[in-house]
């Protein structure tokens, strides 16, 4: 049996830094459904934020400025000690990743360069012009590289291995081979990133299932503040792909079908640089009054900034709409429009990223420290993943260093493999039944339409009964043909199951907090309520039924005030 | 639009040889290749494999040939190819593991040669390195590319000779020896300097011409050359003092 002392899950920036932090004695393997350069943090455009201080307009910032940006950012549920974790740990990372090799854009002085994004005091954001992400992917795949770092590619954990309450391995099905075997390990860490992809309109990925959020559920570990959902104001109609907040960064314009520039009504002094859920909003509140384009979109004008600087530092953003979009930016005004864009909630880790089931380890998108509590500030992702990354390596390094107990018992774990494998054997030997894309789409456009950018309880009510219909639709999944190599229908309907547990538990989530708190806006209840609700959702499975859990955030330095923008 | 899909299927573990599968799609919207691939899977056959990931030209996975061009299958537009019949065939130079996806192996392993990874040097400045932004500039095109593998399946020297290391990895290097960062030992990066390395291009630019993000790796192999004969030039004139 294939056995490892640590197995990271996910082959992206929070697991490669997981990879190359953890314990070089023990024996660690990464896995990942596509290759590691596939994974979806390529796709970071902006860049991450880290207050170096490198410019003049930045030179008194520092990290405490950052933490209290990123807890105001959040609308204070964000857990203050984390968020001071993450901003001060920051610096140190930036410049690790600068002697990993990242190509940093350079400022006048030759320092890496930072630009200003929204919520934040000062120009924090470092970046390599707009492919940010792409180049600390691919930097921190080199290291890996360096360091014969093991992985298996193409490969979709399909569940969590518990026994005697500790997690000793997965089962994963083998897109080669399309076997379904188990991996037995000492200490698990999941950086499986988010669910974009239960959403219609969203800037992820189409392997962003967020299926990694829902074995974490059945293994028993909570899910926290998965209600919140992070809207990116800014991505291209009608493909949804990302148009970075650097545009706005660097100087762009939202303008609407009168040419006003209408965020000075929703944030007058930060204007385009407010935070994400405020401009989304905006967006999406001013095409609902009729001051959009076509009832869809706005425009983000970038033409006053000239050729030259969009070609300096947004040249992919010119090259997405060009190919994507048909229209050159330096011409045009770029039509934009809300889409799904980060999960802000995830499996309820501490700031060592250990969850409530030993040896289980998460970190990234698909994990909630908290650190960008109800509303993440652009340029923390990458942050987080680094960051955190590196707390999962080396946490999950000790536990297995100071672990006596045995390895995971193998015919246990085969006898998972096995239940797993009955369960794709089922899906082929039926002849009809829902397909995986079918009920894919039914779950879209629920989540979409009933528990999107504007809440309301009747909405979130209707959209629970529609999702536990489809859970009973997924009982009637089949697939046509007997082929089990790279076989698509079987990756689809084994994250389709973990993405209807985990859209339950946004939407429950959303339906309980009857108050508005960032991203997560309610029609009906539209003011925060700190007395009410300044606490963290917990929902977990007991007995194969949702057990709802507040925890009160960690509040630190900062006492909870209104945003104002 | 009606459109004829003419896609070359192979399963290795059970046919003998690759043959063309013909599929009707229709569409009245504007889909990228990779859109309608996923429709024809979806609707009309679901053993039809192909990879994906990003579907905005930044990850790399759906390289394919296509009406006998290379490009990435998410920004390719069908309308754009100004014909209704579609042949889509996996990338060359490579193994076929199932239908339009290959064995990388080979292209993973020639990168792997060139160790791709910055050999810093011994200071450590804790603010990092001051180096002027036009010396980015200068990898900058490098720094672009997604290992598609487009480049390395064009390339006519590596369909003759599987040694050649091929122009993404060669480019790569290039990369790395004109970061100012990186101090590896011309002894390390002179290892290229063979009929399988920098010495192995024939100049006929087809790494250039299909890559899809306009990194042009031979520029890389070129520069690569240039400093090998530098390299050279300065030794013999060591030697003449």
């Amino acid at each position: 049996m294939i056995t490892h002392d640590i197995l990271v899950v996910g082959g992206g920036l929070a697991g490669l830094s997981a990879a190359l932090t953890a314990d070089p004695r023990l024996s660690l393997a990464v896995i990942s459904r596509v290759h590691p350069l596939r994974s979806h943090s390529v796709a970071a455009q902006g860049g991450i934020n880290a207050a170096l201080g490198n410019t003049e307009a930045g030179k008194d910032d520092n990290w405490e400025k950052h933490a209290f940006d990123t807890i105001k950012g959040s609308d204070y549920l964000a857990d203050q000690d984390a968020a001071e974790l993450m901003c001060r740990e920051a610096v140190p990372a930036i410049y690790e990743l600068e002697h990993f090799g990242v190509p940093f854009s350079r400022s006048p002085a030759g320092l890496i360069a930072q630009r200003p994004f929204g919520g934040a005091g000062f120009p924090r954001t470092c970046f390599a012009a707009d492919r940010t992400g792409l180049v600390i992917a691919h930097t921190l795949y080199e290291q890996a590289l360096r360091r014969q770092v093991k992985v298996y590619e193409e490969a979709l954990v399909t569940k969590i291995v518990v026994e005697n309450g500790r997690c000793v391995g997965v089962v994963i099905y083998d897109l080669a081979s399309g076997q379904i075997l188990p991996i037995r390990a000492r200490a698990v860490i999941f950086a499986t990133g988010g669910y974009g992809r239960v959403y219609l309109k969203t800037t992820n990925a189409y392997i962003n299932h967020g299926s990694g959020i829902g074995m974490a559920y059945r293994a028993g570990v909570a899910l926290k503040d998965l209600e919140f959902v992070q809207y990116h104001p800014t991505s291209i109609y009608p493909k949804n792909i990302l148009i970075t907040e650097a545009a706005r960064g660097e100087g762009g314009h939202l303008v609407n079908n009168k040419g006003q520039r209408f965020m000075a009504d929703y944030a007058p002094s930060a204007l385009e640089l407010a935070p994400r859920d405020i401009v989304a909003r905006s967006i999406q509140t001013e095409v609902d009054k009729g001051n959009g384009f076509e009832d869809e979109y706005v425009h983000l004008d970038l033409r006053h900034l000239g050729q030259k600087k969009i070609d300096k530092r947004l040249p992919s953003v010119r090259e997405i709409c060009i190919k994507f979009g048909g229209i050159d930016p330096v011409e045009t005004p770029i039509p934009i429009q809300p889409a799904q864009h980060y999960s802000m909630g995830g499996i309820d880790v501490d700031v060592r990223c250990a969850t409530s089931l030993p040896g289980f380890y998460a970190a990234g998108e698909c994990a909630c420290v908290s650190v960008h509590g109800a509303n993440r500030l652009g340029g923390n992702s990458l942050l987080d993943t680094v960051v955190f990354g590196k707390i999962a390596g080396r946490e999950a390094s000790n536990y297995v260093n100071g672990l006596d107990q045995r390895d995971g018992n193998e015919k246990h774990l085969l006898e998972e493999a096995l239940a797993e494998r009955s369960k794709v054997d089922e899906w082929l030997s039926r002849s009809g039944g829902k397909m995986a894309h079918h009920l894919l789409n039914d779950l879209k456009v629920v989540m979409s339409d009933k528990a999107g950018i504007f809440r309301t309880k009747k909405q979130l009510e209707e959209a629970l009964v529609s999702i536990r219909q489809i859970r009973d639709d997924y009982g009637r999944a089949f697939i046509s043909g007997r082929c089990l190599r790279y076989s698509q229908a079987i990756v689809n309907l084994i994250e389709f199951g973990y993405m209807v547990d985990l859209t339950e538990v946004i939407t429950l989530g959303a339906l309980l907090r009857e108050e508005t708190r960032g991203s997560h806006y309610r029609l009906d209840f539209p003011k925060r309520d700190d007395a009410g609700w300044l606490k963290h959702t917990l929902v977990s499975l007991k007995d194969g039924k949702q057990d709802v859990r507040y925890r009160p955030v960690l509040i630190g330095k900062y006492q909870p005030q209104e945003r104002k923008y | 639009m009606k459109y004829t899909f003419r896609i070359l299927r192979l399963d290795p573990a059970v046919d003998q040889s690759p043959c063309f599968q013909d599929f009707i799609y229709e569409t009245p919207e504007k889909k990228s290749l990779l859109e309608a691939l996923m429709d024809v899977r979806n609707d009309q056959d679901c053993s039809l494999s192909f990879r994906y990931s990003c579907r905005e030209a930044v990850c790399g996975s759906c390289g394919m040939v296509v009406n006998g061009q290379f490009d990435l299958a998410c920004r390719t537009m069908i309308e754009s190819l100004g014909t209704t019949l579609i042949v889509i065939e996996p990338l060359p130079n490579l193994e076929i593991q199932k239908d339009l996806i290959v064995d990388m192996e080979p292209f993973w392993k020639a990168l792997f040669a060139i160790e791709p990874y910055l050999f810093p040097g011994e200071t450590r400045p804790e603010k990092g390195h001051r180096i002027d932004d036009r010396e980015m500039e200068k990898i900058d095109q490098f720094v672009n590319c997604i290992m598609c593998g487009c480049c390395y399946s064009a390339c006519p020297v590596v369909s003759r000779d599987e040694r050649y290391l091929g122009p993404a990895a060669l480019a790569k290097l290039y990369r790395f020896v004109k970061d100012p960062r990186d101090k590896r030992g011309y002894g390390r990066w002179s290892r290229v300097n063979t009929e399988t390395g920098a010495w192995g291009c024939d100049t006929v630019f087809e790494c250039n011409e299909v890559c899809p993000r306009k990194v042009r790796p031979a520029d890389g192999i070129e520069g690569l050359r240039r400093s090998l004969v530098l390299e050279k030039i300065k030794g013999l004139f060591k030697r003449g003092q």
